[in-house]
């Protein structure tokens, strides 16, 4: 699969950035919600969970909440926004040339190590997402702008989290 | 009323409101794509210096969603108390944020950039939501081990103007030239790393700033409005509702709202302690006409069955409390008609009711004699709903529950 015969590139920072903000600000007047994506997975996830083994979701707290008795994970405006934003993604990359099935990385890693790590980091990604409760899009960007104390704390935290490692793995991105 | 946010559910069903969410979503997608986020090697170079654009991107829209938020807040044509404003767990979102720092670069995305990489076809990008469901599966079987820690360091919901004493106006302005400076340093270390997929700022980025600072300072200037401002932009509808009684709820209403599983019932005492120590009905807070306001931000954050009734002795500082709760967008607010002292009169007894009250009893006064601080330990705090079975004409009319129960993170 190879419709990129010539990439177009990317938006500048700055204008993608100024048209996020417009689509955050948008969100928040119309729906009074902000962006989000770990809760969306979240629920998938549950809904996915509640199928194979649905007692097991009797007996966990912070799975019951979501998906006890009747309750379908999936009624929730978050996983809708989940789904867009994929078809939102897959709409640009068609419009920019850029669907490609390929793995980015660095250039002294082989793919399968590429792999490994991103399932790692994922893993990393998902749990802290919802130790945080929220990620980098739903705490960081929708909390920063509405300017709450918790969500600035955890925007940092981020960034000094990457930056306090980010020269350990080095080789990954060279 | 402040016409935003919109009801959804209530404006166009529940499959309308899904299918906005849907193209909320879509523009979110196509814009983070198209900003270079779905490509991992891009997002991972903002932490050797390479390309800046992480923080580019996410400031920049920070700082233009925050200046238009509070500018449409300011002018009244967005509730700011009805948005989702993620409520601070310090420490847990502390640790999760550092934890997902890390996940960031050994993995290369985070949550929502993984979901475009995936869309356009990155493996890397379809292992790491792999990788993502893992790690939510995994907290979902292990929170319960540290369940004291997760929920400890809870400030509700915390704002920077709250935490720094000033103004929204003027943090919001601090943030737009705090972030336009660090633009300017992104751009110096973009200079002397020579990243290859870094972009220079626009030749109209100057200008743009300069529309944003004026932006910033035009909603400084306004301000956001206050209590009183709130009152005045409902004050002719909601004083109909006032002269029609139709928000004063009787005794008897209050009595089966007490007894009824489906409602939960909310009752704020606004008298002064001496009077609350006297007699209080069970289960009322006590919660003075100066704290009202700061309780908004908590009622509305309760869950949608809640039913709010203010109380004082007779009818007008409960009244005042009701049209404060009303003007900071509490849903379902009612007024004890009679006040406490109708209240008593007609739970208390024939006895109680012919001995002990106190004649020429000033307006919002105690009108009945205790012989001590009894509190709710009086029968009447607490009637038996099967002993007075009075007929009421029912003034509660529960309203759809506007502001969102949960934010970008569901």
């Amino acid at each position: 699969m190879n419709l990129s015969s010539r990439e177009k590139p990317y938006l500048n920072p700055y204008v993608a950035g100024i048209a996020l903000g417009i689509v955050l600000f948008l969100a928040f007047f119309i729906t009074g919600s902000g962006l989000g994506a770990s809760g969306g997975l979240n629920r998938m996830l549950v809904y996915l969970q509640n199928i194979v083994a649905p007692e097991h979701i009797d007996q966990v707290p912070y799975l019951l909440k979501m998906a006890g008795g009747n309750t379908n994970p999936l009624n929730s405006w978050i996983v809708y926004l989940t789904v867009g934003t994929v078809f939102g993604g897959l709409i640009s990359g068609l419009i920019g040339r850029r669907v490609k099935l390929e793995t980015v990385k660095g250039n002294n890693i082989s793919n399968p190590m590429r792999w490994i790590m991103a399932f790692l980091g994922g893993a990393l990604m998902g749990y802290g997402a919802r130790l945080a409760r929220g990620c980098t899009s739903g705490q960081g960007l929708s909390g920063g702008a509405g300017l709450s104390v918790g969500s600035w704390a955890f925007m940092f935290a981020v960034f000094a989290g990457a930056y306090a490692v980010a020269w350990f793995f080095r080789r990954l991105w060279d | 009323m402040t016409l935003f946010p919109l009801h959804l559910v209530d404006l166009l069903g529940q499959i309308g409101a899904y299918i906005i969410y849907l193209l909320i979503g879509v523009a979110f997608g196509m814009t983070l794509e198209s900003a270079g986020f779905g490509n991992s090697r891009i997002l991972a170079a903002q932490f050797y210096f390479k390309d800046m654009r992480v923080f580019k991107v996410m400031f920049s829209a920070i700082i233009v969603a925050s200046t238009l938020i509070f500018l449409a807040s300011s002018l009244g044509l967005m509730d700011y108390n009805l948005m989702w404003v993620p409520p601070t767990y310090l420490w847990p979102g502390i640790v999760g944020g550092l934890v997902m720092g890390v996940g960031f670069i050994v993995g290369g995305f985070c949550p929502g950039t993984s979901l475009v990489a995936l869309a356009t076809g990155k493996i890397d990008g379809i292992v790491f939501v792999l990788g993502v469901l893992f790690g939510i599966f995994l907290f979902g079987e292990t929170v319960a081990n540290f369940a004291v820690f997760w929920n400890s360091s809870y400030m509700g919901r915390f704002t920077l103007p709250e935490l720094l004493g000033v103004s929204y106006g003027a943090v919001v302005l601090g943030i737009v030239v705090m972030a336009l400076l660090m633009f300017w340093g992104a751009e110096k270390i973009e200079a002397s790393t020579r990243g290859e997929t870094a972009q220079k700022a626009p030749r109209w980025a100057v200008p743009a700033a300069g529309v944003l600072i004026a932006l910033a300072v035009v909603n400084l200037i306004i301000g956001q409005p206050d209590n009183a401002d709130r009152w005045k932009a409902i004050e002719a509808e909601q004083t109909v509702k006032l002269d029609d009684r139709a928000v004063y709820v009787s005794p008897a209403e209050l009595l089966s709202v007490l007894n009824d599983v489906k409602l939960k019932p909310v009752l704020i005492d606004v008298r002064a302690e001496r009077d609350y120590n006297q007699f209080h009905i069970e289960g009322a807070r006590h919660l003075p006409l100066a704290e009202i306001i700061a309780s908004a931000a908590e009622l509305i954050d309760q869950p949608a069955n809640t039913v709010t009734i203010v109380m004082s002795n007779d009818e007008s500082d409960a009244t005042q409390a009701w049209k404060m709760l009303k003007a900071e967008s509490v849903p379902n607010v009612y007024i004890l008609d009679g006040g406490v002292n109708n209240w008593i009169r007609t739970y208390a007894g024939e006895e109680f009711v012919r001995d002990r009250l106190i004649p020429r009893h000033g307006n919002e006064q105690l009108a009945w004699r205790f012989d001590a601080a009894l509190g709710s330990h009086h029968p009447a705090a607490e009637p038996n709903p099967h002993a007075f079975e009075i007929e009421f004409e029912a003034k509660i009319k529960m309203e759809l529950k506007r502001a969102p129960t949960s934010g970008g993170c569901g």
